[in-house]
């Protein structure tokens, strides 16, 4: 069965991301101007001449427009609830990297579900559990248990988690899961092979067809995204644009979205190895929403509170809030079981360490979910907390 | 309302033709003004933004803006994928809300949310014997339109162009066909972008429009409400009064064969 490997494959990244290098004003304008965008007027959307100021604000004013029209005034909230910070990975970037010697944990259900009420009475309907990639302390079995618990009191359950096959993705989906998400974190294969040092992950195919089998288990969201940091940003962004345009084609049923994340500092002191300016994230997100219209775009608390304001109005339709990247962030749950291990080993824990599992990654808007909510409000958008069933998700 | 009949469905009569929708809009408070503003009297919210346990979540408060006093509330199925994700919902709808009435929307695609025929039909036949009033959403098709309508439903609401899309009147001949062969009244429903767009349906006669994002995102959803209001109320009375025909070229005022009368 052909997937999106061999769409990726046949396209040439490098390539194309010189002819969005080279893309002319007049280039810029028939793609602003065109009824129906495809991958060339992406390249022109997302070049440097329509980085110019007039361009950007252009496309701005259009991608401001176009999200008002598809998606009305207003933004849905959602939380990351950490279940575990274990992983068998090796990836130079992360925090949970299983080299870096830091304080780890997996919840227990009750643990879990205690988290889980947190952020319900912050207001959060929609959830997304968050993992590493282990098949001990993250079983399948594991995930179904969680997600059996939080449902149906929870309208939107979604996962961040180890890639599986699709028929191990089948029960998530009958406990209750509603979508999956999984960034590629870089589409350069030589880039992604240098980073993933070790363990699963290091499969760049088994990752990029991950979505693809979460839409055959039944998943009805569906999240991609690349990690900003790692490659050359537009050589990202055409694949992002690509692999989001064959998904709109082949998983017809399934809402997508789209995520861009900026390397965040984390334990293991990995330095990105591109820039990627604020001007830059303004540029994709406008240039995502001309061409994709209906996709949703999501913006984590990784971003400040100046630039995640700023780009509301461009096109975001799903935003965290409130954000603790660690199991236990919210209410302590699991300190109790606290362990430090580096490559496997357990290491000694020294008492005055902390209470708290080490975060995957810093954030960067502490905002509560409640000044988001208002700021959110004081902008003309009305925050969204609920805005699925858990009756739609059984069977 | 310059002298219009009045709408009747499933035996319920409405003065106002203006069916509104609720998403979209910057608040609730805006939302509520908006719906008071545009005189309708049946407004459809998606279940999936209330709260159906009964337990008055305020983070999913929609319907508390929606005075049940003043509106027939009409919830919708939005987010369902199949007939059977449809019927669940309606039912738990049904209970938290109390309303029997039902916007039956099925739409597996989300990007242009257009309707499923296959379930919608299979959904609508269920959902009547389980004593529903069911207003489906769905493509101008003739054809389905009467298996909707031999199924039980109280209306038929074929789409103008897709949600959202302010397209207007796309489907005109299809709709053409669609109110020419009802028996039920025929709501025009989705894509329309501007008054006139409403006005063109109800001139055609379609019995009401439904109308949601061109309102909610306009600058000041009020006053658009009330242009809306007024497109409708002119387009049902040009319909009622019977609009000139239209004729290609122009027609002599002094007729050609009016000599024939002067004839001995």
């Amino acid at each position: 069965m052909s997937t999106f490997v061999s769409e990726l494959d046949r396209l040439n990244l490098a390539g194309l991301a010189q002819q969005a290098e080279n893309a002319t004003a007049a280039d810029v304008e028939r793609a602003l101007a065109a009824r129906r965008r495809s991958l060339i007027d992406f390249l022109a959307l997302i070049s440097p001449v329509a980085g110019q100021p007039r361009y950007l604000e252009a496309m701005a004013r259009q991608a401001h427009e176009l999200t008002i029209r598809y998606f009305g005034r207003v933004v849905r909230l959602f939380a990351p609830l950490y279940l575990s910070n274990e992983c068998i990975n090796i990836c130079r970037y992360c925090g949970f990297s299983r080299d870096n010697p830091i304080l780890r944990v997996t919840l227990t259900l009750d643990q879990a579900a205690k988290e889980a009420d947190y952020l319900w009475n912050e207001g959060f309907r929609h959830i997304l559990l968050v993992a590493g990639e282990h098949p001990h302390f993250v079983s399948g079995n594991y995930l179904r248990d969680c997600i059996a618990r939080l449902h149906p009191r929870w309208p939107s359950i979604s996962l961040e988690v180890g890639p599986m096959e699709t028929a191990e993705y089948v029960p998530l989906v009958q406990a209750g899961a509603e979508g999956l998400v999984v960034y590629q974190e870089t589409y350069d294969r030589s880039v992604y092979d240098e980073m993933h040092v070790s363990g699963p992950k290091k499969d760049f195919n088994w990752r990029l067809e991950t979505p693809e089998r979460a839409y055959a288990a039944g998943f009805k969201r569906l999240g991609i995204g690349a990690l900003l940091g790692l490659s050359p940003w537009r050589q990202e962004a055409i694949a992002v644009a690509a692999h989001a345009g064959y998904l709109l084609r082949t998983c017809w049923k399934s809402q997508l979205t789209v995520s861009i994340p900026r390397l965040r500092p984390a334990v293991g002191e990995f330095e990105p190895l591109v820039r990627v300016p604020d001007a830059a994230m303004v540029q994709f997100v406008c240039a995502l929403r001309i061409v994709f219209p209906q996709v949703g775009i999501v913006l984590s608390t990784r971003e400040s509170s100046q630039l995640r304001d700023g780009l509301i109005p461009l096109g975001i339709t799903l935003m965290s809030a409130g954000s603790h990247t660690e199991p236990g962030g919210y209410t302590g749950q699991g300190k109790e079981k606290l362990h430090r291990t580096k490559g496997g080993r357990l290491l000694p824990v020294i008492e005055s360490e902390g209470e708290h599992a080490t975060v995957q990654f810093e954030i960067a808007d502490q905002r509560s979910p409640a000044a988001v909510a208002a700021r959110l409000e004081a902008m003309g958008y009305e925050p969204v907390w609920k805005d699925w069933e858990a009756a739609l998700n059984e069977g | 309302m310059i002298g219009n009949s009045s709408l009747r469905i499933a035996g319920r009569e409405f003065t106002s033709r203006l069916i509104l929708g609720t998403g979209k809009f910057a608040s609730g408070e805006l939302m509520a003004a908006t719906l008071a503003a545009s005189g309708a009297e049946l407004v459809t919210v998606a279940l999936r933004r209330a709260d159906l346990t009964g337990q008055h979540d305020p983070f999913a408060n929609i319907l508390t803006f929606v005075d049940p006093k003043r509106y027939l509330l009409l919830p919708n199925t939005s987010g369902a994928r199949t007939a059977e994700e449809a019927c669940r919902l309606a039912r738990l709808g049904r209970e938290a809300t109390g309303s029997s009435w039902l916007k039956l929307e099925i739409h597996p695609d989300p990007r242009y949310l257009l309707p499923d025929p296959v379930e919608t039909l299979k959904a609508a036949e269920m959902l009547v014997k389980e004593g529903f009033t069911v207003l489906p959403y769905i493509n101008a098709d003739p054809v389905l339109a009467k298996r909707l309508e031999d199924a039980g439903c109280a209306t038929v609401m074929p789409l103008g162009s897709p949600i959202g899309s302010a397209r207007g009147i796309e489907t005109r001949a299809s709709i053409e066909i669609i109110i020419e062969q009802a028996t039920v009244p025929v709501v025009v429903d989705a894509g329309l972008g501007a008054p006139s767009h409403a006005a063109e349906a109800m001139e055609m006669g379609a019995d009401a429009v439904l109308v949601n994002t061109a309102i909610a995102v306009a600058a000041d959803p009020v006053r658009m409400a009330q242009a809306f209001q007024a497109a409708v109320a002119a387009g049902r009375a040009a319909y009622e009064v019977g609009l000139a025909p239209r004729h290609h070229e122009a027609v002599a005022t002094s007729p050609l064969t009016g000599f024939l009368d002067q004839l001995p």
